[in-house]
C-alpha cells in the first residue's frame, strides 16, 4: 500500500465514504464492511498496528449507534419511552445502520492512510491533482515543522517543574504548554518561510519536480476497487430495498 | 536625493539590475497570500489539528455523557474544532484563510486516524466555510471581537447542519434543535471569544510580527 | 562545484524601514562590492546587518512589510543561509531538501540530481540522499542549508550568523565548508557574524555598520580591526585581542558539600541510558563545569542533578544543609521545594518563560514559593526590582519575554532562577551564542553568586568561561 500514490488512496477513501454516506441503512454498510474486512489483510498493515490505529473507530461506532437507538426518529413499534429517550423499531434499525456505517467508513480510511509519506503526498497533490504548488508545499513544510516538536515538548514540561509550578493545576499547565508550542512553531514557521523564499519559492516562476509522482495501473486499480466496493454495497442495498437516502 | 519612480514589486529572484527604487508612504493592504502566510497558516492548522486529536479522544465519552443528560447537548463541545478556522482568519487575514486552516487541521486529524475518517474533511470544509463567510462579509477588513464571535457562530451552525445530515440523519427534531443551538453557543464562546483572545496573546509575544494581526495595537517603536 | 559568474552589489543612498517602526533600520547606504570579494559585515545588534542581507536576497517583502528609499542592485543571483538550524530544512530527506531550490528555479530533473550530490560534497556532508533531515546535528543542518543554496549556483552567497547557534565543533565545520565552497565556486560572499576570529581567514574585506545603520568603517580586515576593534568590542562583538577579561578575585575556598551523585546513571527516555557510573560532588562556593563532546549526556546529567529527571540507577543526594527537611533525593521533592534549593536554567530560554511581562516572569518563582496569590505586590517588588537592576533589564520590565533579544532572554532566564535564591544553580550552556557584553555580565553574576554561599554547576563548551571562573572540570 505504501507504494501506491497517496492521491489514489485519498480518492478511493473519499469515494467509498461519499457513496456510503448517501444512505443510512445497515445493508449497504454491512456489505461494505464485510468486503473491506476481507481486503484488509492485503493492505500491508501489521496486526498490532491495525488494532492500535483503528481503536478509536471501534470505540466510537457503538457509542454513535447507541445515540441513534436512544434518540433516533421513531417509527414502528415503541419499546421504551423515558423523558426524551425513545427506543423504537425504527431507531434500532437506524442505530444499527449508524454503527456499521461508522465502521465501514472509518476503518478503510485508517488502513489507507496508515503509512503515507508526506513528501509523496505533496508531490501527488501538486503534480497529479494540479493543486497550486505554493499552497501544497508551503502547507507541508508547515506541517512537517510542527511534527518536530517532541524534544521541545519534553523540555517545556521539565521547565514547568523547575519553575515550581508543576504541583497542581494540570489543565492550566497543559494550556500553557499548548500555547508555548503555538508560539515556538509560529516563529519557526516564519523563519522557514523566509528560508523558502530565499530559495526561490513562491516567485511565480514555473517550477520543475525532482521526484515524479506516478499514477498508473496500480493507482487506478485501487480507485477501481474502492468504486467496486461502493458499487456492490449500494447495489445489494437497492436490490433488497433497504437503500435509504439520508435527505428526506 | 533618493531616486523615485516606478512601483516597488517583490524581487524576482534571479534578476539582474535594480531591486528597489521608490519611496512609498504607507504600507498597503494586499490580499495576495505571501509564502509566510501559507506556512504559518499550515502551522496554525497543524497545531490546531493536534489539539483536535486530543479533543476527539478526550471528549468522546463526555460527549456521550452530556448526550445522556439532554440529547443534543454534546454540541457544546463543538467549539473545540471550530476555533481553528476562526483563528486562521484572524491571524492570516487573507481570503480563504479560515477555510484553508480548517481544512488542513481536519486533514491532519483525519490522517492521524479518527472515528470519522475522510468525512472529517467534509466537516472541516463546512466549519471553515462558515467562518470564512463572515470574514468575507466584512471584506477581510474587520477583525474585531464581534466579528470573531459571528464567525464562530456561523461555523457552529454550519458544523451542526453538517453533522445532522451525515452523522445523525435519523435524529428527531428536539435533538436537532438542541444540537444546533448548543453548537452555535459553543462556536461563539470557544471559537469566537477564545480564538480572538488566543490571537491577541500570540501577537503579544511578537510571534506575529510579519502579520497585520501582530502589528496592530502596538505603538511605533 | 564548478565556478559561477560572481555577482557584484551596488547600493546608492539605500535605506529600509520596517512596517510599524519609527526608526529606519538602515539609512543612506553607499556601497559597492566587487565580484569575488568576501565581506565580513559587523556591527552591534540593531545596526541593520540582517536587513541588508535579507534585501540582497530579495526576501524583505513587499509594500506591506515596510518601505525603502534609494537604490540597491545586484548583478547575479543570491543564496541565503540563516541562523537557526531548526528552521531551514524544508523537506524531510536530505536529497529532496537540497533539490528544493533547483526545483523552484525550473532546473530539469536530471540536472537537479547531478547538482545535489555535487553540492553535498562541496560542503562535506557525506550522508545518504534519503537521510532524514531531522536527524542531523546542528552543524550538519547548517551545512545542509548551505548545500541547498549552493545547488542554485548563486553568484552571491549571503550568510546571516550561520554559526551563532552551533557548538565549537559545528562552528569549525561550517566555516570550513563555506571556505571550501567559496574557493571552488569563486562566488562573492557577505557574512554577518559577531565572532570575528572564526572568519578572519576567509574574509577579504570588513565593513562595520553603526547602531543607526550608518557605515562606520570599510576596508581590509586588519586595518578595520586596528581602527575599530575597541569600539566593536564595546558593542558586544568578539574581536580577537579585545576579548572581555573580567578581573575577578581569586575563588573562595569551597565550603560544605551540597549535592552529590553516587554511581549515577542518566537517561532522558527510561530505556536508553546515556551515561552510567557517575560520581561527583558540588560544594558551596565552587563552580563545577560539566564538559564533553556532543551527545555525551551533559544536559541529561544536569537535568537529573537538578531533580527534574529521575536517575535510572544510582542516586542523587542533597546534603542535609541543602535539603533542609525536604528529604535527601531531589527527584522526590515537590516542584515548589526545588525553588529555594536547586535553580535550573535551560539551554533555550524560551522553554522556561511562563509570564507575559518581564516583571511577572521574575515573580513566578517567589509567588509559587509562597503559594499562589498569597504574596502581596510590595513583597514581590522587593525581590524583583533589585533583580531587574542587577540583570540590566529594568527598562524592559513591562516587555513581553519573547520580544527580548537573545542576550536579554538569557539574562532573564538566569534571573528567574535567582529570584528564589537557590543554594545551587544549574545552568545548561549559559554562554551559548552570546555576545561579549552578555558574556561578561553572566560571568560577573555567577561569580557574585558563588561568593554568596552558592554552588554553581554549568554544562559548557566555553573554555574562556571556565577559566574566568576558575571552574573545576568534570569531563564526560
Amino acid at each position: 500500500m505504501s507504494a501506491v500514490n497517496p492521491v489514489a488512496r485519498l480518492i478511493a477513501a473519499l469515494l467509498l465514504a461519499l457513496v456510503l454516506v448517501l444512505t443510512i441503512d445497515p445493508v449497504s454498510a454491512g456489505v461494505a464492511l464485510a468486503l473491506e474486512l476481507l481486503l484488509f489483510p492485503f493492505a500491508g498493515l501489521r496486526w498490532g498496528e491495525f488494532w492500535r490505529r483503528t481503536a478509536i473507530v471501534w470505540i466510537a461506532a457503538p457509542l454513535t449507534g447507541l445515540t441513534i437507538v436512544l434518540y433516533g426518529q421513531r417509527s414502528g413499534r415503541m419499546h421504551l419511552e423515558w423523558f426524551l429517550v425513545q427506543i423504537s423499531d425504527g431507531s434500532i434499525w437506524l442505530g444499527l445502520a449508524t454503527f456499521l456505517r461508522v465502521l465501514a467508513i472509518g476503518l478503510p480510511a485508517v488502513v489507507l492512510f496508515a503509512r503515507v509519506d508526506p513528501t509523496d503526498f505533496g508531490d501527488g497533490l501538486a503534480q497529479v491533482l494540479r493543486l497550486p504548488a505554493r499552497f501544497v508545499l508551503g502547507a507541508f513544510a508547515g506541517i512537517r515543522l510542527v511534527g518536530l516538536f517532541a524534544d521541545d515538548r519534553r523540555a517545556l514540561e521539565l521547565a514547568r517543574r523547575a519553575r515550581g509550578v508543576a504541583d497542581r493545576g494540570r489543565l492550566r499547565r497543559l494550556a500553557g504548554l499548548a500555547f508555548a508550542l503555538f508560539v515556538l512553531s509560529i516563529r519557526r514557521g516564519s523563519a522557514l518561510a523566509t528560508a523558502m523564499e530565499a530559495r526561490g519559492f513562491g516567485s511565480g516562476m514555473r517550477r520543475t519536480w525532482a521526484r515524479p509522482s506516478p499514477f498508473g495501473l496500480r493507482e487506478w486499480g485501487v480507485i477501481g476497487l474502492g468504486a467496486l466496493l461502493a458499487g456492490i454495497a449500494t447495489a445489494v442495498a437497492v436490490v433488497t430495498g433497504s437503500w435509504n437516502l439520508i435527505v428526506g | 536625493m533618493p531616486a523615485q519612480g516606478g512601483i516597488s514589486k517583490p524581487v524576482p529572484f534571479h534578476s539582474k539590475g535594480t531591486l528597489m527604487s521608490t519611496t512609498l508612504t504607507t504600507p498597503q493592504r494586499s490580499l495576495r497570500w505571501r509564502v509566510v502566510d501559507i506556512v504559518v497558516a499550515a502551522v496554525i492548522a497543524v497545531a490546531s489539528g493536534l489539539i483536535f486529536v486530543g479533543w476527539n479522544v478526550g471528549t468522546e465519552i463526555p460527549r456521550h455523557a452530556l448526550e445522556a443528560l439532554l440529547p443534543g447537548l454534546q454540541g457544546l463541545f463543538n467549539g473545540g474544532w471550530l476555533f481553528a478556522g476562526v483563528l486562521g482568519g484572524l491571524v492570516i487575514r487573507k481570503p480563504g484563510a479560515a477555510l484553508f486552516v480548517a481544512l488542513v487541521a481536519a486533514l491532519l486529524s483525519a490522517l492521524v486516524g479518527n472515528q470519522w475518517g475522510p468525512l472529517t474533511l467534509v466537516s472541516g470544509a463546512a466549519q471553515g466555510l462558515g467562518a470564512e463567510l463572515v470574514f468575507l462579509a466584512f471584506l477581510y477588513g474587520n477583525f474585531r471581537l464581534y466579528v470573531a464571535m459571528l464567525s464562530g457562530a456561523l461555523a457552529g451552525l454550519a458544523t451542526a447542519i453538517n453533522d445532522l445530515v451525515i452523522w445523525y440523519p435519523g435524529a428527531d427534531v428536539p435533538f436537532a434543535t438542541i444540537y444546533i443551538v448548543t453548537s452555535i453557543v459553543s462556536g461563539i464562546v470557544i471559537a469566537g471569544i477564545g480564538s480572538w483572545a488566543l490571537a491577541r496573546a500570540l501577537a503579544a509575544t511578537g510571534a506575529l510580527n510579519r502579520f497585520a494581526a501582530g502589528r496592530e495595537g502596538r505603538s511605533d517603536v | 562545484m564548478p565556478p559561477v559568474p560572481a555577482a557584484s552589489v551596488s547600493a546608492r543612498g539605500w535605506g529600509w524601514r520596517h512596517a510599524g517602526r519609527r526608526a529606519w533600520a538602515i539609512r543612506d547606504l553607499d556601497l559597492t562590492i566587487e565580484p569575488g570579494e568576501r565581506v565580513l559585515l559587523l556591527g552591534p545588534s540593531g545596526s541593520g546587518k540582517s536587513t541588508l542581507l535579507h534585501a540582497l536576497a530579495g526576501v524583505l517583502g513587499d509594500a506591506d512589510s515596510g518601505e525603502d528609499e534609494g537604490e540597491l542592485s545586484i548583478a547575479g543571483r543570491a543564496g541565503l543561509v540563516l541562523q537557526d538550524p531548526e528552521s531551514q530544512a524544508v523537506m524531510a530527506r536530505v536529497g529532496d531538501d537540497v533539490a528544493f531550490g533547483c526545483e523552484n528555479l525550473g532546473v530539469p530533473r536530471d540536472e537537479i540530481w547531478r547538482r545535489v550530490p555535487a553540492a553535498l560534497e562541496a560542503v562535506g556532508l557525506g550522508v545518504a540522499l534519503t537521510h532524514p533531515t531531522a536527524e542531523l546535528s546542528g552543524g550538519q543542518k547548517q551545512r545542509l542549508a548551505l548545500a541547498g543554496a549552493l545547488a542554485m549556483r548563486p553568484g552571491l552567497l549571503l550568510l546571516d550568523e550561520p554559526t551563532a547557534n552551533l557548538d565549537p565543533a559545528g562552528v569549525v565545520e561550517v566555516r570550513d565548508a563555506v571556505a571550501r565552497a567559496l574557493q571552488s565556486t569563486g562566488a562573492t560572499a557577505v557574512i554577518v557574524e559577531h565572532r570575528v576570529e572564526v572568519w578572519l581567514g576567509v574574509a577579504t574585506r570588513m565593513i562595520v555598520l553603526g547602531v543607526d545603520g550608518r557605515l562606520l568603517a570599510d576596508g581590509a580586515p586588519d586595518d578595520v580591526l586596528a581602527r575599530e576593534g575597541a569600539a566593536l568590542a564595546a558593542a558586544g562583538v568578539w574581536v580577537p585581542g579585545h576579548e572581555p577579561a573580567p578581573r575577578l578575585d581569586p575563588p573562595p575556598r569551597p565550603g560544605p558539600t551540597l549535592l552529590t551523585a553516587e554511581d549515577l546513571a542518566v537517561a532522558r527516555v527510561p530505556d536508553r541510558i546515556v551515561r552510567s557510573g557517575l560520581d561527583l560532588a558540588l560544594a558551596e562556593g565552587e563552580v563545577l563545569a560539566i564538559t564533553g563532546p556532543n551527545g555525551s549526556g551533559k544536559s541529561t546529567l544536569a537535568l537529573t542533578l537538578g531533580g527534574l529527571l529521575p536517575p535510572t540507577a544510582g542516586r542523587v543526594l542533597a546534603s542535609p544543609e541543602l535539603a533542609g527537611g525536604a528529604g535527601p533525593e531531589p527527584i522526590r521533592w515537590r516542584s515548589r521545594d526545588l525553588l529555594p534549593r536547586l535553580g535550573s536554567v535551560f539551554q533555550a530560554p524560551e522553554h522556561q518563560f511562563l509570564a507575559t511581562t518581564v516583571r511577572d516572569e521574575l515573580a513566578v518563582g517567589p509567588r509559587a514559593l509562597r503559594g499562589a496569590g498569597t504574596l502581596p505586590d510590595a513583597a514581590v517588588a522587593a525581590i524583583v526590582d533589585p533583580l531587574l537592576d542587577r540583570l540590566g533589564l529594568a527598562a524592559l520590565a513591562d516587555a513581553h519575554p519573547f520580544t527580548l533579544s537573545g542576550g536579554q532572554k538569557r539574562r532573564l532566564s538566569v534571573g528567574t532562577a535567582l529570584a528564589t535564591a537557590p543554594r545551587v544553580l544549574l545552568l545548561d550552556e549559559p554562554t551559548f551564542g552570546q555576545d561579549s557584553l552578555t558574556w561578561a555580565a553572566l560571568v560577573e553574576l555567577l561569580d557574585a553568586e558563588r561568593r554568596n554561599g552558592r554552588g554553581v554547576l554549568a554544562v559548557t563548551h566555553d573554555e574562556r568561561f571556565l577559566e574566568a571562573l576558575s571552574a573545576r572540570r568534570f569531563a564526560l
